[in-house]
């Protein structure tokens, strides 16, 4: 949360090899700015540079940032926020989303896609918000799953 | 690595997961500390689900490093002044 009470979501981006997340990154920002909620995308330098050349204008990214710098403001108690998106397609994905919910006060949600997403699934045994669908090239599974979370999301404000 | 090859780690598994870098410090480690996710080692961060554990090795530390394309290494650094502040966590 913002000083001004404005709400906040941390979208934590994971390897960005499996073509899907880019896409579902930018319309869960999309979604989430509709919502009046400010998003900050943390992730590696070709994750974020994947962002900064599909929306070069930053007409729906707001702020990025960098993996550990998100976590050490984090740790450090000198930020926090009230949703956390943690993108995912491996087992680091489930690492950063168990860290999340740890250090976080954030509502977590773990969006899984990519091959193998219903069995990373099952790995998840830590509170969050568990959104899954294997998806690969094409979103649309994701994005339908994602739509009915962003909806629950919203009336949960 | 980013700022872990400043480190100079030695790399004792690597492209694993967070749960066998847990069972192989547990397992391989005569001394070893559980740390919160996001214990800060120098300007490293371990990442993942607890328990998370640090081992020390003479005037080493042993630890979990996630990298978000590459999975978690098991890497072996100089510990200097973190080997006393991992110990001071002991109740």
């Amino acid at each position: 949360m913002t000083e001004n009470n404005e709400k906040t979501a941390l979208i934590l981006l994971g390897c960005p090899q499996v073509p899907v997340q880019t896409s579902m990154a930018l319309y869960l920002v999309h979604g989430l700015k509709e919502q009046g909620i400010r998003p900050v995308i943390a992730g590696t330098q070709a994750a974020r540079k994947l962002m900064e050349v599909a929306d070069p204008d930053w007409h729906y990214v707001s702020e990025m940032t960098d993996l550990d710098a998100a976590i050490d403001e984090i740790t450090g108690k000198q930020r926090d926020f009230d949703l956390c998106f943690v993108f995912i397609h491996n087992d680091s994905g489930i690492a950063y989303a168990g860290t999340m919910a740890y250090i976080s006060k954030a509502r977590v949600y773990a969006l899984l896609f990519g091959e193998h997403a219903r069995d990373l699934a099952g790995e998840i045994e830590f509170p969050c918000e568990v959104v899954a669908a294997k998806a690969v090239h094409n979103p649309m599974p994701l994005k339908r799953k994602l739509d009915e979370v962003m909806q629950w999301a919203v009336s949960k404000r | 690595m980013g700022c872990l090859e400043a480190l100079k780690p030695e790399v004792i598994l690597s492209q694993t997961t967070f749960k066998e870098a847990r069972e192989y410090i547990r397992k391989n480690v005569r001394e070893y500390h559980e740390v919160e996710p996001g214990y800060r080692i120098f300007d490293v961060h371990i990442i993942g689900v607890p328990p998370l554990y640090v081992g020390v090795e003479g005037e080493h530390l042993i630890f979990p490093y996630t990298k978000p394309c590459h999975g978690t290494f098991v890497v072996k650094v100089a510990g200097g002044e973190e080997i006393a502040r991992l110990r001071a966590r002991r109740k």
